[in-house]
């Protein structure tokens, strides 16, 4: 491998975030009001997440300590009460989960947030928002497993997060940050969008993007979007019905109904799926990577790019739904992919699933408690890159 | 839509009304909606939901409720109550409470639990809903075994007592004793009421509408978290017809778990409950 | 003249009732409701004193009491 001359003369093409929803035209994640003038700090990413939520409108907030997101309620302890809002320590993530699901069903905005274990701990209650259709905001500063683990990064729980971890069918909609500016955007974001689709929203963040310091805009959102809570919020039953929120269906056909209409939100959901896709026009590989990973990813093909290898990166933003048309869309012009994450190996089952007969993707995984840097992708990229002329496409 | 409104005074009988020149002895409470229950013959939730819609009536607070539901045959007030009802996981009903009252002071939020469900998987959350001092009322019916599921050991089997997983009787080694609630919450600091009372005869059914009035106390005098105890039957799973079934609550279970009021920082009652 | 309404589609025969009234007006009958159960029944209202006990210990909301407007309100 020749060494490698990065010059600053060629800037590669701007990184655009792509909706699948409107795969023609390419929006920006999410209209930002005020942003060029809302004030810029220097912080972390779990302090951007806090005042994010602050900014959302969450007024009740559920925790518990776990590294590497002790900033967030540590923040929230004491902004919270600044804004009337109110900031619960529980005595697990468990109960801090159950504690979210009360106070959503009272139609106030609220929001737990932990790291893997804590996770773990509250995917029943999870099961139940999404059986019961409640807009719980759950954020998942992912960090190196299974068990203990280690209390810095990883991406382990992506299958947690888009196959709905609990029990039953369901999916929680997850958005995955690679910055701690997109962290704060995609904060207002999941919080809308849970109450868009009345559905639980994982925030899916890691150590990295939680504790590290980039400059931030805290820019406010214009409205809430609080969808029709009006017509579910349990905040007792004067001058109306009263009303039930339940995850239960024992009368015959009930369930088997109520499991069909899950399954159409779900699918209305589709449209939500984004990604931010970089360089791919010229590419022979497209590399697929997300939230941490997608960031140093990029640098590796910026770099690889510069030796005139034609790469290009494909970050989804939203785990689920997964932008899988985009994908398929790179698949049938003929390029071969590759899947770099900080697992053994979990989104790459999505990228396959993607682009099944049109291509294939390799796979790089890095091991939970391995920090890479740039360089430690240049030869998984290169070595793809070669095989990427080779691949023969399986028939569809 | 999954919220759909519950059954509200629909078919059930109405029953006969007072005639000229008569009152109503025990007009059924308003809050109690008239829907025949469920619930096996002399199962005394019958009587503890009842008493509980008396106390919302009295309070005046229909309007104004929030209930959380917890797992088991105490999970279907949410059919028997007219009021707004959330249904929470197994044992984790004072979390959720304490998240909808965070999140709506003004609202009036009490869970109604089985001892499956509070003593034995909700054990963590009932006591740290407690000694956080959370404002609100606790219902935890105690009859000792998991009804829904067919009789199984609960963490208030009696030593002895026979049920599906403890045939040979519950052992003190191996199997534990009773646990004994009312006395466990009294004892921490955020708890403003904690009482023991018993449903299973007049005498005792009149001093539980009391302490379920004064549970409720704690909550309207924002005083911390109200609790109260009632001991229950189960003739189903104890193999008992109903009268043998109260008797065995006068004579083994009230020995075991001593009646009683644990903890009472209360001032007066802000209004004078019914007898 | 205070009486004791046992509704008969509400009752489950659970016969609480029977064990509390002071007068013992109140025994298991013969007539099954449509649920199947044995209903309790009233052998002699007369005596009925309007106490309202057995409307406290039933579990169904199966009894009405009434008793006259002026006598001073039960036990």
């Amino acid at each position: 491998m020749s060494p490698i001359h990065t010059n600053k003369k060629s800037t590669p093409p701007l990184a655009t975030a792509l909706c699948q929803g409107t795969l023609g035209n390419q929006r920006a994640t999410l209209p930002r009001s005020g942003f060029a003038k809302a004030p810029k700090r220097f912080m972390k990413g779990n302090e951007a997440i806090a005042f994010a939520l602050i900014a959302g409108g969450v007024r009740c907030y559920f925790g518990y300590p776990i590294t590497p997101q002790n900033e967030i309620p540590e923040t929230l302890a004491v902004e919270l009460p600044k804004v009337g809002g109110t900031f619960v320590q529980a005595e697990s993530e468990l109960a801090a989960s159950n504690m979210l699901l009360g106070a959503v069903a009272s139609g106030i905005r609220a929001c737990v947030s932990s790291a893997s274990p804590g996770i773990s701990l509250m995917q029943e209650t999870i099961s139940y928002m999404a059986g019961s259709e409640l807009p719980g905001f759950i954020i998942n500063m992912n960090r190196g497993g299974p068990g203990l683990g280690d209390i810095f990064t990883g991406q382990g729980d992506y299958f947690q997060s888009t196959r709905g971890g609990g029990h039953g069918d369901y999916r929680t909609l997850t958005l995955a940050p690679s910055s701690c500016q997109e962290a704060y955007d995609l904060t207002l974001l999941g919080l809308d969008l849970a109450y868009t689709y009345r559905n639980p929203v994982i925030f899916h963040g890691d150590g990295i993007i939680g504790t590290m310091k980039e400059p931030v805009r805290l820019w406010q959102p214009k409205g809430i979007n609080n969808g029709t809570v009006e017509e579910w919020q349990l905040n007792g039953c004067a001058g109306r019905e009263k009303r039930l929120i339940k995850s239960v269906f024992l009368e015959p056909g009930t369930l088997p109904a109520h499991n069909r209409k899950l399954m159409a939100k779900y699918a209305s959901m589709q449209k939500e799926a984004r990604a931010e896709v970089f360089a791919v026009d010229d590419a022979k590989l497209v590399a697929v990577a997300f939230g941490s990973a997608g960031r140093i990813v990029k640098s590796a093909v910026r770099a690889l790019r510069e030796q005139g290898l034609r790469i290009g990166l494909v970050r989804p933003i939203t785990l689920y739904p997964f932008p899988e048309k985009i994908l398929a869309a790179l698949a049938a012009q003929g390029k071969h992919f590759i899947t770099i994450e900080n697992n053994t190996g979990q989104m790459v089952e999505d990228v396959r699933l993607a682009v099944r007969g049109l291509g294939d993707s390799d796979f790089f995984g890095y091991m939970p408690g391995e920090l890479p840097c740039t360089d430690d992708f240049l030869e998984p990229l290169a070595n793809a890159y070669a095989r990427s002329g080779r691949m023969r496409r399986r028939n569809p | 839509m999954n919220t759909v409104p519950g059954p509200t005074h629909q078919a059930g009988e109405q029953g006969p009304c007072p005639q000229q020149g008569e009152r109503a002895v025990n007009p059924p409470p308003h809050t109690h909606l008239l829907a025949p229950t469920h619930y096996c013959p002399g199962c005394h939730h019958g009587i503890a939901q009842r008493m509980v819609a008396e106390a919302i009536d009295h309070y005046n607070l229909r309007e104004k409720t929030v209930a959380i539901s917890s797992i088991g045959c105490s999970a279907f007030i949410y059919r028997y109550l007219d009021i707004d009802i959330l249904e929470a996981p197994h044992g984790r009903g004072p979390a959720a409470a304490t998240g909808m009252k965070r999140a709506r002071p003004d609202s009036f939020v009490f869970t109604y639990q089985g001892d499956g469900d509070l003593a034995a998987i909700g054990l963590a959350e009932i006591m740290h809903a407690a000694n956080r001092g959370e404002n609100l009322t606790v219902v935890f019916v105690n009859n000792t075994v998991y009804g829904m599921t067919g009789g199984q050991m609960a963490p208030t089997t009696l030593v002895g007592q026979k049920t599906t997983t403890t045939p040979g009787g519950r052992t003190l080694v191996e199997d534990g004793g009773p646990l004994r609630m009312a006395e466990i919450i009294g004892g921490l600091d955020g708890t403003a009421y904690a009482a023991r009372v018993s449903l299973h005869d007049v005498k005792h059914i009149r001093a539980a509408k009391r302490a379920l009035f004064k549970a409720f106390e704690a909550q309207l005098q924002s005083k911390g978290l109200g609790f109260v105890e009632m001991l229950s039957g189960c003739p189903t799973n104890w193999r008992m017809d109903p009268v043998a079934a109260n008797t065995r609550i006068a004579e083994e279970m009230i020995p075991a778990f001593p009646l009683g009021v644990y903890k009472d920082i209360l001032a007066e009652a802000t209004t004078t409950p019914a007898p | 003249m205070p009486r004791a309404i046992i509704l008969a589609e509400r009752c489950k025969g659970c016969l609480l009732c029977t064990t509390v009234c002071p007068v013992k007006i109140l025994r298991r009958s013969t007539v099954v409701n449509s649920q199947g159960y044995a209903i309790a029944q009233v052998s002699d209202m007369s005596l009925c004193t309007g106490c309202g006990s057995c409307a406290l210990i039933c579990p169904d909301m199966a009894i009405r009491v009434f008793a006259p407007e002026k006598q001073e309100r039960g036990a």
